[in-house]
């Protein structure tokens, strides 16, 4: 019998690593290539699954790195307690095979189309996705203008830092915050991303900003409650939880 | 455990209804919020997966899946869109 009629059924496929690249102690960059992969939209995830030779698997979501005209990348930041992050940060190598399913979300998007001004905040490893949009922002020519606020634990877990800086020359502004320990020197903000912090770095209220948070949970509802008292409208901000495990 | 929000079980909702629902409206039935998917509170091994109102705490979706088979409970809302924008 036909099953053909199942529109878009979510079905698990094969990729294949073409190439690794290590961003900090913790993190790396898995480049995919997928079969028959549709395309994808800033923001996006993917779904990883693991088995065991026992049958057991384990299922983690990771944000796609990349732009919409780009091979699909993930990029993975190891828990020491994981299931999933430890094989896929330590373990992986180029050529061998990993089990996915997606592009997956349309919320947590961006497209040029819907404008801005962007405000696009990330804790830890949560500026994955927001790196897809301003790398789309980027290859797309768009003059929407972006800042991107990056809370960090210390300047070395920063990921993609040295592409990040590269932005300022398209409009986009990018500032960091290092809440746990500052280089000598260093001329960016400390602590965490809270209230005064975000009066600072946000743009005002009457610009009718379109706003990105994603982080762990707890980072995520305390700076989408600020930017709520901050006046933004909680339907201009889209939020993207993760958690620890 | 931690809770997170409908982006993570896009994946899940896909495989469960064939089409992407983060953006889709939900009305809680118990205190008339209104919120994308991606916006309710989402425990992912409840055991199963309990989906919350973040207004009101309502069970809005609890979607189990045993041996090939998805069991779920979408009672705990009054309007589940999925918009006609797409």
């Amino acid at each position: 019998m036909a099953t053909a009629a199942v529109r878009g059924r979510l079905t698990w496929q094969s990729a294949t690593v073409t190439a690794v690249k290590q961003e900090t102690d913790a993190v790396r960059t898995i480049e995919l290539d997928v079969p028959d992969w549709p395309g994808h939209r800033a923001g996006q995830h993917i779904d990883v699954r693991l088995t065991a030779d026992d049958g057991y698997t384990a299922e983690r979501s990771y944000s796609i790195a990349t732009a919409d005209d780009e091979p699909v990348a993930i990029t993975v930041e190891r828990l020491d307690d994981g299931e999933v992050s430890p094989y896929l940060t330590e373990e992986l190598r180029a050529g061998d095979q990993l089990e996915l399913r997606g592009p997956i979300g349309g919320w947590f998007v961006w497209d040029t189309s819907d404008g801005g001004p962007l405000l696009l905040i990330a804790g830890g490893s949560g500026v994955v996705p927001l790196r897809a949009i301003l790398r789309h922002r980027q290859r797309t020519g768009s003059d929407v203008p972006a800042r991107l606020l990056y809370s960090s634990r210390t300047l070395a877990d920063v990921i993609y830092r040295g592409e990040l800086d590269q932005y300022h020359d398209g409009g986009a502004e990018v500032s960091y915050t290092l809440t746990r320990s500052q280089p000598a020197g260093w001329t960016g903000y400390s602590g965490r991303a809270d209230a005064a912090l975000l009066a600072k770095v946000a743009w005002p209220a009457s610009q009718h900003p379109l706003t990105f948070v994603c982080g762990p949970t707890s980072f995520v509802e305390a700076v989408a409650g600020n930017l709520v008292a901050l006046g933004y409208p909680a339907n201009r901000v889209k939020t993207e939880r993760f958690g620890g495990t | 455990m931690v809770a997170l929000d409908g982006n993570a079980i896009g994946g899940l909702l896909l495989e469960v209804f064939g089409t992407d629902l983060t953006a889709a409206q939900t009305i809680c039935a118990t205190c008339g919020n209104a919120a994308a998917v991606a916006e309710t509170v989402v425990y992912l091994r409840a055991p199963g997966t309990v989906v919350r109102c973040r207004t009101c705490g309502n069970v809005l979706m609890v979607i189990a899946q045993i041996r090939g088979v998805s069991c779920v409970d979408l009672l705990g809302m009054a309007v589940f869109d999925e918009g006609h924008d797409r």
